[in-house]
């Protein structure tokens, strides 16, 4: 049973899921796309004192791969937890343009119900929207099946591997048809191997599936790797402070990660870390 | 795939855990100590009706059965009935609690009151008030009941407020996200994450019951066909009768021991498949 835990990435297997991506072919999606989300002048103080996040704004274009890079405390979980409508603004609104919100949160760690098996923690949001077992069996099946875990339908999160119980996560974000992904630093506890294993899976899935996602990371490599757009921010108060396209086309293979256009965007972002320009004076 | 994988692993340490030092260390220590309380007996030529040896302690057991089983079955019967009264109170009422804190903030200190208040020094009342409200032979039943309840309500109680509260931040913020009900996070969230707790809280109870049982017939001293096995100690000891006291105590400990023995296995089989506490893992 231990061994179940042994590398996740093996059990996962990146062809099955290529395919979706030929009929596609190399189609850039759009940068420039309708917005779909809308944050304007969004701040945030905890009831403690703390400035989470100041005077923020972002246009989320329908379709569009944006990850939030920053040092901790930036309020780039903030953002998203305000998209997800998960705690009150103290100032700003968001605007959306899709309607109903169909949108999914992918945690930092999996958050799966340590109870109930693989199935059934993917089938919980079918569960509490009031789908019958039968009625959501093919649609759980079909997301356990995208994320690679047949053949575990059966086990408990504690006999899976951390990678594991993340595609138990992303599985459950898929059963519910979101447009929009809000993923909160999803592969921030996994081994770097997994990490990569899994990047390239949420990148195939994204091409397939032509969600909107939010990725939050404090990896830049990560953002860069995954992102048409990376939102650069820096904290105490949060804040944005640089926005960069990441123009690489997509379907993104390992030999991107090795290219001069990768190193360059690192660089670009990890430099605009490095000098992060004083906040506005009245604050 | 897991079942299949657990059974033979679970004979195999059934016959292991029969040999292990866990079992085997304690038994030998018993039987050592057993054999030389009756050596220390026999040389120092105590008489029996200040300390009888465990031969005689058993020989006893054997003869006065027929008159000291009847009695434990009584009280068994307080015990399980208080018990179930307590179990089903406490947990409804956490859930009560688990509602809003102003309920909880409202109420709690009453029920540590209830828990810290000397059962002997109230049974004689509720032996009092019980004989108001219900006459007859059933009316010693019924107060016995109500003490051993008292003293058994309170764990259950606050082990179950504390494990409804403890559901994990990530999910319930999940299940707020997919529109879940306060009545589906009950149950689907905070019911099963309090489960341990609830459980832990039965095993303490489980034995607080039957010491509630004991006390309060100590308390009510009566005698007839009511008569529990705290009445069988209390009258061999008023006429001396030390090895029939042992047996009786013996009775009342092994029962005590039962109970606990057999909530632990309920405990580890609601739990097996997913918590801490009842997974066994080598390391």
């Amino acid at each position: 049973m231990g061994d179940l835990g042994g590398g996740s990435g093996r059990y996962f297997i990146a062809t099955p899921l290529s395919y979706f991506w030929y009929p596609i072919g190399f189609t850039l999606p759009s940068i420039m796309s309708n917005p779909a989300i809308t944050l304007s002048h969004i701040s945030k103080v905890y009831a403690n004192g703390t400035i989470a996040l100041t005077d923020f704004n972002l246009d989320i274009g329908e379709g569009q791969f944006i990850s939030l890079v920053g040092p901790s405390g930036c309020g780039k979980s903030t953002v998203l937890r305000m998209i997800a409508g998960l705690g009150k603004m103290s100032a700003g609104s968001i605007d959306w343009k899709l309607e109903p919100r169909k949108l999914a949160f992918v945690f930092q760690e999996a958050a799966l119900m340590p109870w109930a098996t693989v199935q059934d923690n993917v089938r919980l949001p079918l569960k509490l929207a009031g789908v019958s077992k039968r009625a959501a069996s093919s649609v759980v099946a079909e997301a356990i099946a995208l994320v690679g875990l047949q053949g575990f339908e059966g086990a408990y999160p504690r006999e899976l591997s951390g990678g594991m119980k993340m595609r138990v996560s992303i599985a459950r974000a898929l059963v519910t048809q979101p447009e929009i992904l809000l993923m909160d630093e999803p592969f921030g506890a996994l081994d770097e191997m997994t990490r990569s294993q899994l990047n390239s899976d949420v990148l195939d899935l994204w091409l397939h599936k032509r969600w909107t996602v939010v990725f939050v990371t404090h990896n830049i490599y990560e953002a860069v790797y995954l992102s048409n757009r990376v939102i650069v921010m820096a904290s105490r108060p949060g804040r944005v402070i640089a926005d960069v396209a990441i123009a690489a086309p997509y379907p993104r293979t390992a030999d991107f990660r090795s290219s001069d256009l990768y190193n360059t965007y690192c660089q670009k972002i990890s430099h605009a870390l490095a000098h992060v320009p004083p906040a506005a004076a009245n604050l | 795939m897991n079942s299949r994988l657990k059974v033979p692993m679970l004979r195999q340490g059934l016959i292991r855990q029969l040999l292990s030092p866990d079992l085997l260390a304690p038994v030998l220590v018993g039987i050592l100590m057993l054999g030389a309380w009756e050596l220390g007996v026999r040389i120092s030529g105590i008489p029996p009706y200040l300390l009888p040896g465990p031969i005689l302690v058993w020989q006893t057991l054997i003869k006065d059965w027929g008159e000291l089983f009847p009695s434990l079955l009584i009280t068994v019967q307080i015990t399980i009935v208080a018990f179930i009264a307590a179990v089903v109170s406490g947990l409804l009422v956490a859930i009560l609690f688990a509602q809003s804190k102003w309920i909880e903030r409202s109420f709690f200190p009453y029920a540590v009151i209830l828990q810290t208040t000397p059962i002997v020094a109230i049974a004689p009342l509720i032996i009092i008030w019980v004989r108001q409200a219900v006459p007859g032979e059933s009316s010693t039943f019924v107060s016995l009941v109500i003490c051993a309840w008292l003293v058994a309500f309170f764990p259950i109680l606050s082990n179950t407020i504390l494990g409804l509260n403890s559901a994990d931040h990530s999910l319930l913020n999940l299940f707020q996200l997919y529109r879940s009900s306060r009545w589906q996070t009950l149950i689907y969230l905070r019911l099963p994450s309090a489960l341990p707790y609830f459980l832990g809280g039965l095993r303490i109870s489980g034995g607080l019951a039957l010491i509630g049982a004991v006390v309060a017939e100590f308390v009510a001293g009566t005698g007839g066909t009511q008569s529990g096995i705290a009445y069988q100690i209390l009258i061999s000891s008023f006429n001396l009768q030390i090895p029939r006291m042992f047996a009786a105590l013996l009775m009342t400990t092994v029962l005590g021991v039962a109970i606990f023995a057999g909530l632990t296995l309920l405990s580890d089989t609601l739990l097996r498949n997913w918590h801490e506490s009842a997974v066994k893992q080598e390391n």
